[in-house]
């Protein structure tokens, strides 16, 4: 008697439900961000005129040239993300990367600013620092708790674009593996790939011997296809970026621009 | 993100406990993405955690059995009592009721496969486990335990030599845990119902774990920028609350609360949603005010994040804001009355049958109505000043949180196992257990209430000899406790290997986990499920 046992690949893919779970993360992280802003919209109200003193001594050329290349570095994933939509990889990839470089310039920028600050003696718990009046002081602390958190997502935010960049350039392969589909089942029967009508493959019959049976299917898009689940990924990416640029146009005027 | 699923069109009649996967062993169950798995791996875990900080709560007892330094200096009282709060709160109460059965049952109960993100679900429980082992590991560095309180409040946790920056990482992870969790759980019931189940019809387990997720989104990462800036402080000199630097102390406490006092919803919300489930099945009778029921989640969540200065009654807050805290805090009480006036209804006319799981909760009814009346009188700002940091708050939310949480937790256990597990367990012994539970319950914190009122403070490890007799009579309390717990869960153990085996629907529940086997396949529903009515439908061609 011959009967037939169809194991069929099936796939769930909730790309609405992505989006939510990605948009419900990124609360998470504003909040996250919130408790500061609070922290320093107390202490501004407390020591209003240190913290104009203080900014003063921020350089607020390397904080605009900051902004400008975070900014940029917005526009090129947006960018990014509407070129593999629209089934251009390559430019997809260079619009990638060039995000990548820019997130890298903010660091080094970032790595230079407090670089000289330390270098001038003031850093947390600094005596320079300590010798100064208390509004001072708490604005230096804000100061590198704030952006150095705010430098902290970039660095995430660069990694995770990163992965998404190896993503995109090796192709989305599926994989799908079966283990063990019930081995004792399958005494006597033949393994075959069909698709459509057509049979893709067969193998021997399974005797009493077979102790494990593992099937692994590789999906392969077609080179006309869209990468659905790769935009997915870097939409969510792109969100996240998006989000520590925003957090960075509050930041900068609230500590650069404030005097 | 997406999951890839592989589904077998023939199906076999295989529950999830028997599926093969590619490991073995124990990791076939810590590399699992099957909610069920992953809520079973909570479920032991939490209740391991559960059993030895009820242990250091017997020490603690102990301790306070004689006067003066017997058992444990105060150093270790200190640390004692941090830890006993920071195991309770973090690694049992918050996790406890989501994301063991909210885990297993939230998926189930809307007719779904699984949780919207398998894998993230699955990290959610090794950061909690990696939480948990970072909090053990203080008691091994130099420094030891922290001994602030499970509240870190600076500027002690500052300056204290204890290990708080490692604990405090500890909590910073939980709430991420915490975090992942609640995410997961509401981009599951807005994507993944069943055919049919719309908003009206879903549980209110299911209702519950909702509001709860909201909060879990929107209060966890306060408490984890503070907790973030209390290692900045200890470990970078950061110092943003430290007065010697400009920063303000009782920033601290607000920030802290913003959170903490919203968290106490995430720990009970979902005990309300288990009693929400549990009542109607043993009253045979849909529940009354289903809307009511399910809407005031959503308030209590609401309201809940704007009462955390009562907290802070004694910090030196203003008088309009201590008023308006204070006002707010009453207000809360409304929609927990609408909650309890409602499961009071449906047991009216009823007809109940007093099962275990029903024992335990209408117990626990009774003890958190003490706790939730109680806390009405520490509202009231000026018997807040007089009880504030005494023995009649710890008395006070041991009744909230373990008379109202982990009661409902454990009646929730006895409902739940059989259909977690395909075992009944032994009901005389769940019954012989409660009187232990019940008496020696009251009689602890009973005790505590009484001596708080009478002025004992709070986190000493000694006492004046006025209040001698009141620690004997709780230590005894203790010890019943004690006793009722493990032979609870004594009970259950057995149960997993002696237990007969339990039918699909032992108690005739109407919610759709009772509508698949037990134990259910590894996809929940031989076919998916079409919702039609309302969930707590009891009519009889439906039961069979």
């Amino acid at each position: 008697m011959k009967s037939i046992h169809a194991l069929t690949v099936a796939e769930h893919r909730d790309f609405e439900g992505a989006r939510l779970g990605m948009w419900l993360f990124l609360i998470t992280e504003l909040i996250l961000f919130t408790g500061m802003f609070l922290l320093y919209a107390m202490y501004r109200l407390k020591y209003a005129a240190a913290f104009h003193k203080a900014s003063l001594e921020l350089d607020v050329v390397i904080g605009t040239m900051n902004t400008l290349v975070l900014l940029t570095s917005s526009l090129t994933v947006a960018l990014s993300i509407e070129a593999l939509k629209r089934n251009s990889r390559k430019l997809s990839l260079w619009l990638l990367g060039a995000t990548i470089f820019l997130a890298l310039v903010f660091l080094v920028n970032k790595y230079f600013e407090w670089g000289a600050k330390i270098h001038h003696g003031i850093y947390p718990g600094s005596q320079e620092l300590m010798q100064r009046n208390l509004g001072e002081v708490i604005y230096f602390n804000l100061y590198y708790a704030m952006t150095g958190l705010h430098g902290l997502h970039v660095l995430v935010g660069m990694g995770v674009l990163t992965w998404i960049f190896v993503l995109i350039a090796r192709k989305s392969r599926k994989k799908y593996v079966v283990h063990n589909p019930h081995v004792e089942q399958l005494v006597g029967s033949e393994i075959a790939i069909v698709k459509g009508d057509k049979e893709g493959w067969r193998v021997d019959k399974i005797d009493d011997n077979v102790e494990q049976v593992e099937i692994t299917i590789t999906y392969e898009p077609k080179s006309g296809e869209v990468d659905l689940p790769n935009i997915i990924k870097l939409e969510n990416a792109g969100l996240y970026w998006h989000l520590v640029d925003i957090i960075w146009i509050f930041l900068f005027p609230l500590f650069y621009l404030i005097s | 993100m997406a999951s890839h699923a592989i589904t077998e069109v023939q199906h076999l009649e295989e529950n999830y406990l028997q599926v093969k996967s590619r490991w073995r062993g124990i990791f076939a169950w810590i590399f699992s993405t099957d909610h069920k798995r992953i809520g079973i791996l909570y479920l032991v875990s939490s209740l391991t955690f559960f059993v030895v900080a009820a242990t250091i709560g017997i020490f603690m007892r102990l301790e306070q059995l004689t006067m003066g330094e017997t058992l444990m200096s105060a150093d270790v009282y200190n640390r004692l009592f941090t830890l006993h709060g920071v195991i309770m709160i973090f690694l049992l109460i918050i996790p406890g009721i989501p994301a063991t059965f909210g885990n297993f049952f939230l998926p189930i109960q809307i007719g779904a496969k699984d949780v919207a993100f398998p894998r993230l679900n699955l990290l959610s429980w090794w950061l909690y486990i990696i939480g948990a082992v970072l909090a053990v590991t203080t008691l091994f560095l130099p420094g030891s335990l922290p001994d602030t309180g499970w509240t870190f409040y600076v500027p002690y946790s500052v300056r204290t030599g204890s290990n708080v920056a490692l604990a405090v990482f500890a909590a910073f992870i939980l709430g991420f845990s915490s975090i992942l969790t609640g995410l997961n759980f509401l981009t599951t019931i807005h994507r993944l119902r069943a055919p049919g189940m719309s908003w009206h019809r879903m549980p209110l387990f299911v209702w519950a774990l909702y509001a709860t997720a909201w909060i879990q989104i929107l209060a966890t990462p306060m408490v984890g920028i503070t907790l973030l800036l209390i290692i900045f402080e200890r470990v970078l000199n950061i110092g943003i609350f430290d007065p010697t630097q400009g920063g303000d102390p009782i920033l601290f406490q607000h920030l802290f609360w913003i959170y903490s006092h919203p968290a106490v919803y995430i720990m009970v919300l979902p005990g309300f949603g288990v009693v929400s489930e549990i009542i109607p099945t043993f009253a045979r009778r849909t529940i009354f005010g289903y809307k009511l029921i399910a809407y005031s989640s959503l308030s209590i969540a609401l309201f809940g994040s704007l009462v955390w200065g009562h907290h802070m009654f004694v910090s030196g807050e203003s008088d309009i804001a201590n008023i308006i805290f204070s006002f707010l805090t009453f207000f809360i009480a409304v929609p927990t009355a609408i909650k309890v006036f409602n499961w009071t209804a449906t047991l009216y006319k009823g007809s109940i049958a007093l099962e275990p799981p029903m024992l335990y909760v209408l117990s626990s009814i009774f003890l958190f109505a003490i706790g939730g009346f109680t806390g009405l009188m520490q509202a009231t700002l000026p018997i807040d000043v007089h009880v504030h940091d005494t023995y009649f708050v710890v008395g006070h939310f041991h009744y909230t949180m373990f008379g109202g949480t982990i009661w409902v937790m454990l009646a929730g256990l006895l409902y739940w196992f059989p259909k977690m597990t395909g075992r009944m367990y032994n009901k005389k012994m769940a019954y012989l257990a409660w009187p232990f539970m019940f008496i020696g319950f009251n009689v602890l914190y009973g005790a505590m209430m009484y001596m708080g009122w009478k002025g004992m403070p709070r986190r000493y490890y000694d006492h004046l000899p006025e209040f001698h007799t009141d620690h004997v009579i709780a230590t005894v309390g203790s010890w019943l406790l004690y006793i009722g717990i493990l032979l609870l869960l004594g009970n259950l153990v057995v149960a997993l290997y002696k237990g007969t085996r339990a039918p699909d629907n032992p108690w005739g529940g109407a919610t759709l986990e009772w509508q698949t086997t037990s134990p259910p396949p590894l996809e929940n529903f031989t076919e998916e499920p079409v919702v039609k009515h309302e969930p707590y439908h009891f009519r009889k061609e439906d039961n069979g």
